[in-house]
Parts: C-alpha cells; sequence; structure tokens
C-alpha cells in the first residue's frame, strides 16, 4: 500500500486511467501514511470521512470516463484555506472553533476536480512566519534529519512541505506572501510555485497581506505542479483582483525545449555567509540551463537590498487592517470578561488572547506605520520603492530575459529552537531572495537542486514574467531533468 | 528612530491589543528595533515615484449593482461566539 504513497500526481492519475489502482486505495494509503506521521505533526485536522466519500465519488467518475486530471488523487489542505464544515484556524487561537459555512474558490476548484482532501495542514499562524513555530499546534517538523534535531520545514506552508515531502499525500495547497509555498518547498527538497498575482482567487483564503498573497501548489516534481496550478487557478467574480484571463494548459508547455531562451543571473542575489554548496549549485544551474541551449546572462536589480523593508511595512500594514475583524464578535475565540468590562475590553483581551506574540507584533507594527505622521514616512515610502522593485524587473524583462535564476533561500533548513532567541529581524532574512518576486507580483518556482554538506535539500528559484507560468514550468522542467534530484528522506517518524 | 513606552502603549491601544504595563519596555524595544531596519527606505531616492495601488495593471472593475446572495442569516451567525435572536450580543455600548 505504502508504494502507492511513493507515486506523483501524473503517475496517479495515469495509473487510476489504466484501472491499475482506485480512488478509494490510494486514499487509503494516504490515510495510513498521514495516521503514521504524527511525529511530523503536519496535519492538525482529521478530515478522514470527507476524502472517503470523495474518493468513493472520484472512482465513479473515473468509471464513467468523466475524470479531470486531479480526479482521486489524495491532496492536504493548508489551514488558511476555508474548508465548508471543516475546521478552519489559520493556525490561530482566534479561530478557534470556527467551522465556515462556505469553501474557497480554490479548494472548490480542486473538489471540482475531483481532487480528495485527507487533511487539513499546519502552518505559522496566519501564515505570519518562515518556520512554522508561531502556530498554535506546535511545530511542524522536517521529514529530512541529519542529527539529533528536529528541524523546521520552513514556513509559513510548513505543514504542506512536510506532508507532501514525507509522502503522506501526493501534493498539497499553500499560499505564499513573501515565500511561503517556496522556502518550504526549498527546505524539505520538493517543488512549490507561485503563480502571477491574481492568477488563483483569493476568495476565502484567510487574508493575510491581500496585494501580495497568492495561493499554489507543493508537490513533487515540475510537472505535477504544472498538472495542480492549472486546477487551482482561473478567474474568479468573487476576487476584484482575479485576473480574467484564460487558464493555458501548463503540462501541455513542458516541452523542455528551452533552446533561445535568455535566462537573467542577478548580482544582487550573491549574499555574504551564502553556503559554499548553494553558490555551487546555483553556478551549476547557470550551466545546465546554457547546456540546454539557453542564452545566461548577467543582470542587475538594484533594488533587491530594500525589499524586505519595504516588505516589512507593506505586509504588517495589510495585516494590520486585514486582522482588524477578530474582534470576538463574528467568529473565533472571545475572552472571558469581567464585570465592567465594556466592549474595548473585549476587544483588546479577545486579541492578547487570542493571537500569537509574531502576530500582535506585526498588528502592531502595521498599526504604527499607518498611524496619523506616519503614514507618508513609512507606508507611502515602502509603496514607491515596491513600484522601484517591480521597475527593476519590467526593465529585466524588456531587454529580452525570459526567467530569472536564483536561490530558493539563503541557507538549508535550521533547527526548530534555534532562532529563538535570535532577533525577529533576523528571522525576516529567510524571505531575501522570494520576497522580491511578490512585491513585484511576478510568478516564482522553486526546484530541489541538491544537497548541502550536511546532507540537507537546497533549492533553486526560477521568476518568470507576468502570466508566463508554462513558460516558467517548462525552464523549471528543464533544470529539474539536468539537475536529476532524487533524494528523500529517511522515514524516521514511522 | 527609537519608540518609547508611552508610544508603544498608543500603539497597542490602537492596535485594540491588550499590553500589560511590565511589558511595554521590551515591546517598545522590539519596535525600535524592526523600525530601525526599515529605516533602509530612506537611502532610496523615490522623488517622482509614484506609490504603487496595483501590482497588475488591471483596474478595479464593477459588478452589476444588483443583489447576488442573501437569507443567510443563520449561516452568518453560525460562527459567533454569541447570538442572540438573529444579532450579534456584545456587552452595552451605550447607557
Amino acid at each position: 500500500m505504502s508504494d502507492l504513497m511513493k507515486l506523483t500526481l501524473a503517475g496517479a492519475r495515469d495509473a487510476l486511467r489504466a484501472g491499475e489502482t482506485t480512488a478509494v486505495e490510494l486514499t487509503e494509503a494516504s490515510l495510513a501514511a498521514v495516521a503514521a506521521s504524527k511525529p511530523l505533526n503536519a496535519f492538525v485536522h482529521d478530515t478522514s470521512e470527507i476524502a472517503r466519500s470523495q474518493a468513493k465519488a472520484a472512482d465513479a467518475r473515473i468509471q464513467a470516463g468523466d475524470a479531470p486530471d486531479m480526479c482521486g488523487l489524495p491532496i492536504g489542505m493548508k489551514d488558511l484555506f476555508c474548508t465548508k464544515g471543516v475546521a478552519t484556524q489559520a493556525a490561530s487561537a482566534i479561530l478557534d472553533g470556527f467551522k465556515p459555512k462556505y469553501e474557497s474558490t480554490v479548494s472548490q476548484k480542486l473538489f471540482d476536480a475531483g481532487a480528495v482532501m485527507v487533511g487539513k495542514l499546519n502552518m505559522d499562524e496566519f501564515a505570519m512566519g518562515s518556520s512554522n513555530e508561531t502556530s498554535v499546534y506546535g511545530n511542524a517538523v522536517n521529514p529530512w534529519k541529519v542529527d539529533e534535531r528536529d528541524l523546521t520545514p520552513g514556513g509559513s506552508s510548513g505543514g504542506s512541505a512536510a506532508a507532501v515531502a514525507a509522502e503522506t499525500c501526493l501534493a498539497a495547497t499553500g499560499t505564499d506572501t513573501g515565500g511561503s509555498i517556496r522556502q518550504p518547498a526549498a527546505f524539505t527538497g520538493i517543488t512549490g510555485i507561485k503563480p502571477t498575482y491574481g492568477r488563483c482567487s483569493r476568495w476565502g483564503i484567510v487574508a493575510f497581506a491581500s496585494s501580495l498573497d497568492q495561493a499554489g501548489p507543493i508537490t513533487k516534481d515540475v510537472r505535477d505542479a504544472a498538472i495542480m496550478l492549472e486546477a487551482m487557478c482561473g478567474f474568479d467574480a468573487k476576487d476584484s483582483t482575479s485576473m480574467n484571463l484564460p487558464v493555458p494548459n501548463f503540462e501541455a508547455a513542458l516541452t523542455g525545449d528551452i533552446r533561445g531562451k535568455t535566462i537573467g543571473i542577478p548580482k544582487e542575489y550573491r549574499v555574504e555567509g551564502m553556503p559554499d554548496a548553494l553558490e555551487t549549485l546555483w553556478s551549476e544551474g547557470r550551466q545546465m540551463l546554457r547546456d540546454a541551449g539557453a542564452i545566461v546572462k548577467d543582470i542587475s536589480l538594484p533594488h533587491t537590498k530594500y525589499a524586505l523593508p519595504a516588505y516589512y511595512v507593506i505586509a504588517p500594514a495589510e495585516a494590520s487592517s486585514n486582522l482588524a475583524r477578530y474582534d470576538g464578535v463574528r467568529f473565533g475565540h472571545r475572552a472571558k470578561l469581567e464585570a465592567g468590562d465594556g466592549i474595548t475590553e473585549m476587544y483588546e483581551k479577545t486579541r492578547a488572547e487570542g493571537f500569537g506574540a509574531e502576530v500582535q507584533r506585526r498588528v502592531m507594527v502595521g498599526t504604527y506605520v499607518l498611524s496619523a505622521g506616519f503614514y507618508d514616512a513609512y507606508y507611502n515610502r515602502a509603496r514607491r520603492v515596491r513600484a522601484l522593485i517591480k521597475k527593476d524587473f519590467d526593465d529585466v524583462f524588456a531587454t529580452g530575459v525570459d526567467a530569472i535564476l536564483t536561490p530558493s533561500t539563503p541557507s538549508a533548513a535550521f533547527g526548530l529552537g534555534e532562532m529563538a532567541d535570535a532577533d525577529p529581524v533576523q528571522m525576516y532574512l529567510f524571505d531575501v531572495f522570494t520576497v522580491t518576486v511578490n512585491l513585484a507580483g511576478l510568478p516564482g518556482i522553486s526546484v530541489p537542486a541538491g544537497l548541502d554538506s550536511k546532507g540537507l535539500p537546497l533549492g533553486l528559484q526560477l521568476i518568470g514574467r507576468p502570466w508566463k507560468e508554462g513558460d516558467l514550468l517548462n525552464t523549471a522542467f528543464a533544470l529539474e531533468n539536468a539537475l536529476g534530484f532524487n533524494a528523500k528522506p529517511n522515514q524516521w517518524w514511522r | 528612530m527609537s519608540i518609547d513606552t508611552k508610544t508603544a502603549g498608543r500603539v497597542a491601544k490602537l492596535a485594540r491589543i491588550k499590553v500589560e504595563e511590565a511589558d511595554l519596555p521590551a515591546l517598545a524595544q522590539e519596535f525600535t528595533n524592526i523600525l530601525g531596519f526599515i529605516e533602509q527606505l530612506n537611502e532610496v531616492d523615490v522623488e517622482g515615484v509614484e506609490p504603487m495601488t496595483s501590482v497588475t495593471p488591471q483596474r478595479l472593475y464593477c459588478r452589476n449593482d444588483a443583489v447576488t446572495d442573501g437569507d443567510q442569516q443563520a449561516a452568518v451567525l453560525a460562527n459567533a461566539p454569541d447570538a442572540r435572536e438573529g444579532f450579534f450580543a456584545v456587552p452595552m455600548v451605550v447607557e
């Protein structure tokens, strides 16, 4: 049974269509793997009943010959997606007990395509974090382990990455505001893509920073990323920032032919203290793309250095506004009040009890940068710098660059708890290569590239032109073929 | 810029998050560190650059001004910590 979980989405799809297995068998294998993965703390809400009924329905569709690509494939769902009748907490105590009466557009699209939801996945609280250590459910743990330490799977989609890397489900949904799909994918040796801002509907996804948030898949390889992304994308009248564009067949774009494509290498992405192994992989990646027929050239994105500080104004500002809705009135937790407490005390106590330390910090920083007297100095300045960061990319694409190759993260996964005493700013630095992509609204994908000196996975990131996910996936596919990464973690948790 | 405890307290109040008096100095120090990081933005020449309002060239579109949903009172109230007689219940706000 456990061999079924070694399949990719594409492999399982083909096996289902050939009648070699059934959605029910796949789902049972996944649920068994989920049950055996408790030490990873990746799954936080059980949806096995839903999974079993979805699997039966999927088998009927496959039998009837009406089976989209995702039909019958067991996936995990990040806790940020509202799922009808199923606990949805964004890993926060403030949403304790919340069961949405509606389904997010992305999860609905996946269900319409026949996907089977085997559980809800751990994450950083409200997607604010790079290590999955801010979750009310406790840390998710990286399936990769090289010594006695438990390592972070990254964040915020840490549960999604851990679950897929551990082969408990075939793929998972993630969301990415500053790198939350690509960084955990890199830390766990798998693939994750954030599409162009506006490709996936944000409706029904618990909001963090609305101008940056995008959903995307975390998968075992590039082909799977193409298949699942296609099922998640598409115009939605319920999200006013969703783009009314046709969704191409992304899998059909995977020819592996990148002859004549131009790949840019940004000099600003070489940072101090980058491990040698990462430097080597990056330069091997360049050579591989050149060998595949691409033109590789040096480029400059001069405002890169200012992306993180701009992000840490804009994202908290939007978060402080979005999270104002958690007031103990309409959903989730309400603090126990004392005699004489009025509505202000109710708000203040509820939010102090319900939000964790990092969320409180960001809400307050956001409140500060938006407050009278500071709005221009911080918020408007950050939005101007954001415009310059986007212009850096526009200028480079205008010179004919098709994609940009960078490392995904400045290092491999670190130990859980190792950053506990560090300044919050130190943790923010893990997003240095990914956050520019969100600020510019571009598609970005992380593919596993190799192992560092300790044996932990490292990823390379490709950044594409807006709305050209098919082209980006194809370049990633060529790079994946050349890299030939196939290492897997030992299943120590079983 | 250094944030003092009074400013930290005011921000907590604006954000409607209760912070104990004793925790304000540590909070003020965190703000100071984060804002120190953010202040790098002052190095950038932003003269003549418009603040970004939308990352995609798309303007927000208008839908038809029509009722598209409704009769959801039970669903809307279902997750409320305290709902009574079809309303959200909160502590008294008007004497």
